[in-house]
């Protein structure tokens, strides 16, 4: 299997180019050079501290263009902080060997907590090239055949059932749920932030539970508070319960691009080393030698 | 200075939206220019509505609101000289015939809430258990709903939404003497920030024209369902413009609906109601905000010459069908307290005729200039640029073609 990362970086920043220039985003140059040089810096900062023996840039590079799509202020210190934390909380808030939180989600989440001068304008994408958008997200899917897609695919589902229920509850017509479904933010969501694999649970079991969770949260807090960004709350409580769904289910740690057999090396990825975990449960009959999870395997439903 | 307000528009509804934390004030503004016996209009609220809660307000407010955030040329101060001024329809919402009688409502699952005579409207609070009911209580009180409207009725009773229903009470009209409908205003306490446009385009003869005026305390509104997009502002026009600023503004909106392919909702003005610059208008005072529902007023120090403060206003202008706007409006408070302003400059040319060495530089840069004016409005109007030049009396720059500039002497 090879490391879907570049391929995710490459797409992250054609989207930001395109936002920028076709869809007008509110982010100026400046807080995306802050962004992606303050995720960097404490990516590297926070390797030495550690004590990790290699700087990785590529998680630290997702998660600062991920924040350039997403957060909006009018503060460039909110900006950067809004980095610095993304990339701390992978450091500092860990349970069992792995982090807990999608950094991009809690840089969120944890700034617009903090701060109304922080905010998500989940509207801005508009609709002409989300066709375009969903093609780059698939040929991703495709190409990097695990990237632990099934919980991408296991969220949009359940997502899609509740809206499509909720419409045929209340008698709407379908344009309504098909409007709520054509969105750029809930694709950036799917495919590159509730899928990210260092945070998701190890086992498919827990994945799909994890999955179903997040996109009830999310519908909830939508349709029943009223509230806006109800799928980055979502995330962020159902990434609290990961360590649970780990433990009921247990499987082997997913790393970025293992080696086909033997040992891995330990400087793969940003922690990767240190978190070497192979329990005596691993029931994860999916990965086999390879390391691999095919997508007929999520149709099947093996976890 | 010329701006362009709302009147341009046909079909056109106003609403002012004052929210804060879950409170919101809603303001709306009847154009209706029929028969008042005829008017009548269906709004779905998010709760029961005490009679305290309603009031009727000044309808100089939403005129005022509209002058003071309309888009606007820069350097002139003449008002908005020849605007077609066409009216013909209320709210967003279902306009119908209205009769007084009170009909089966127990049997039919519908249920008057609340009866109440303010100003010149009678207004009840409806609730009910399900859509035909509700459709044949309207019917049957002489309320034309349109075919369609019951499923969309039916949505919001399920939603647990009431419904606002008013029309106009032709004794007390008379008894207080106002020739025009005065706006109606609604305060409640929900989550929800929203505004139901879905009853508005079950029978509507083409798109409606919708405008918000959001006062809120911390930034500018916008949707999250669909996308706000600002209003192209700040490019140098053709001076004629100033006599065809209204016309311009239509073309220039239509233009930017098409290429928006109709599906987003444009924001047109966004900021701090303590000053502006140009004003197309005075601000507003704080009376004025108070009596639009900003409630917050007050609870600081005065601002500098006593005006409003910590009221932020956001004008939002939506063209929308059931096609491409099947979902209600949802909104959103950001922290975005950057100012913006549909603004337009005219540049006139200085005309007089001496002649000095800097004369024929200037003549040159003057014909470029208006090149590209002229380009600029066909790009926001898509009018044809020809028509353009000879509205402006210039005609195509002669770019002389490379081989020209090589050979030709």
């Amino acid at each position: 299997m090879r490391d879907p990362r570049p391929y995710q970086i490459a797409t992250l920043a054609i989207l930001l180019a395109y936002g920028l220039i076709r869809l007008d985003f509110d982010v100026p140059a400046l807080h995306v050079v802050l962004i992606l040089a303050t995720a960097l810096l404490s990516q590297w900062a926070l390797t030495a501290a550690w004590g990790l023996p290699r700087f990785d840039p590529r998680s630290a590079l997702i998660s600062g263009l991920s924040l350039c799509l997403l957060l909006r202020t009018g503060s460039p210190g909110l900006a950067a902080a809004a980095a610095v934390i993304a990339i701390a909380s992978k450091f500092l808030i860990r349970f069992n060997g792995k982090h807990l939180f999608n950094p991009t989600n809690f840089g969120l989440v944890a700034m617009m907590a903090l701060t109304p001068r922080v905010w998500v304008s989940p509207g801005q994408w508009g609709y002409s090239a989300l066709f375009a958008f969903l093609m780059a997200c698939l040929g991703g899917v495709v190409v990097f055949r695990a990237w632990r897609s099934d919980v991408t695919a296991a969220f949009l589902a359940a997502y899609a059932a509740l809206l499509f229920g909720r419409a045929l509850l209340l008698g709407d017509p379908l344009s309504i749920p098909l409007h709520q479904l054509q969105s750029g933010a809930l694709l950036l969501f799917s495919f590159f932030m509730i899928s990210d694999p260092k945070t998701t649970p190890d086992s498919r079991t827990g994945r799909m539970l994890f999955a179903a969770l997040v996109a009830l949260g999310a519908w909830y807090v939508q349709f029943h508070l009223f509230r806006p960004r109800g799928i980055l709350w979502s995330l962020a409580a159902g990434s609290a319960v990961v360590p649970l769904l780990d433990r009921l289910f247990p499987a082997r740690r997913y790393a970025w691009a293992p080696q086909a057999s033997g040992p891995r090396r330990p400087e793969e990825g940003a922690l990767d080393g240190a978190q070497v975990d192979v329990r005596s449960g691993d029931a994860d009959p999916g990965r086999g030698g390879q390391g691999r999870i095919r997508l007929l395997r999520l149709l099947r439903g093996q976890g | 200075m010329a701006k362009a307000d709302t009147k341009l528009f046909n079909k056109a509804s106003q609403v002012a939206l004052v929210r804060l934390d879950d409170k919101t004030v809603m303001t709306m503004a009847n154009d209706f220019r029929g028969d008042p016996k005829e008017f009548a209009i269906v709004i779905p609220v998010p709760t029961f509505l005490e009679r305290d809660q309603i009031h009727v307000g000044d309808k100089a407010l939403l005129d005022h609101l509209d002058a003071y955030s309309a888009p606007r040329l820069v350097e002139y101060f003449d008002e908005d000289p020849c605007a077609p001024r066409v009216y013909d329809r209320a709210m967003p919402m279902a306009v119908g015939a209205a009769a007084s009688k009170m009909a089966r409502e127990k049997s039919l699952g519908v249920t008057v809430e609340a009866r109440y005579t303010i100003g010149e409207y009678d207004i009840l609070i409806l609730s009910a258990k399900e859509s035909t009911g509700l459709e044949t209580w309207l019917t049957q009180n002489g309320y034309r709903i349109p075919p369609g409207a019951s499923a969309v009725l039916g949505s919001y009773i399920k939603q647990g939404m009431r419904f606002f229903v008013a029309r106009v009470n032709l004794k007390e009209q008379a008894k207080l003497g106002f020739q025009y409908l005065r706006p109606l205003q609604v305060a409640y306490e929900s989550p929800k920030f929203m505004l139901p446009i879905r009853l508005g385009t079950v029978n509507a003869d083409g798109p409606q024209e919708l405008f918000v005026y959001a006062l809120t305390r911390k930034g500018r509104v916008e949707t999250t369902n669909y996308r706000t997009v600002r209003l192209p502002s700040g490019m140098d026009l053709p001076v004629y413009v100033k006599s065809k600023f209204p016309d311009f503004y239509k073309a220039m909106f239509a233009e930017q609906v098409r290429r928006e392919d109709m599906r987003s909702v444009f924001l047109e003005y966004a900021w701090d109601t303590a000053w502006c610059d140009p004003c197309a208008a005075d601000p507003l005072s704080r009376d004025e905000l108070r009596q639009l529902g900003v409630f917050w007023l007050g609870e600081g120090a005065p601002g500098p010459q006593g005006q409003a403060q910590e009221v932020f206003l956001t004008r939002l202008h939506v063209r929308y069908d059931a096609a491409h706007f099947p979902e209600d409006l949802a909104f959103q408070e950001t922290g975005d307290r950057q100012n913006f302003q549909a603004r337009y400059v005219l540049r006139h040319p200085w005309k007089e005729a001496k002649s000095c060495p800097a004369v024929d530089p200037y003549r040159k840069e003057l014909a470029r200039r208006q090149e590209n004016e002229a380009q600029a409005l066909a790009t926001l109007t898509g009018w044809r640029i020809e028509d353009i030049r000879r509205s402006m009396g210039v005609t195509a720059l002669d770019e002389k073609k490379w081989w020209q500039k090589l050979w030709g002497d």
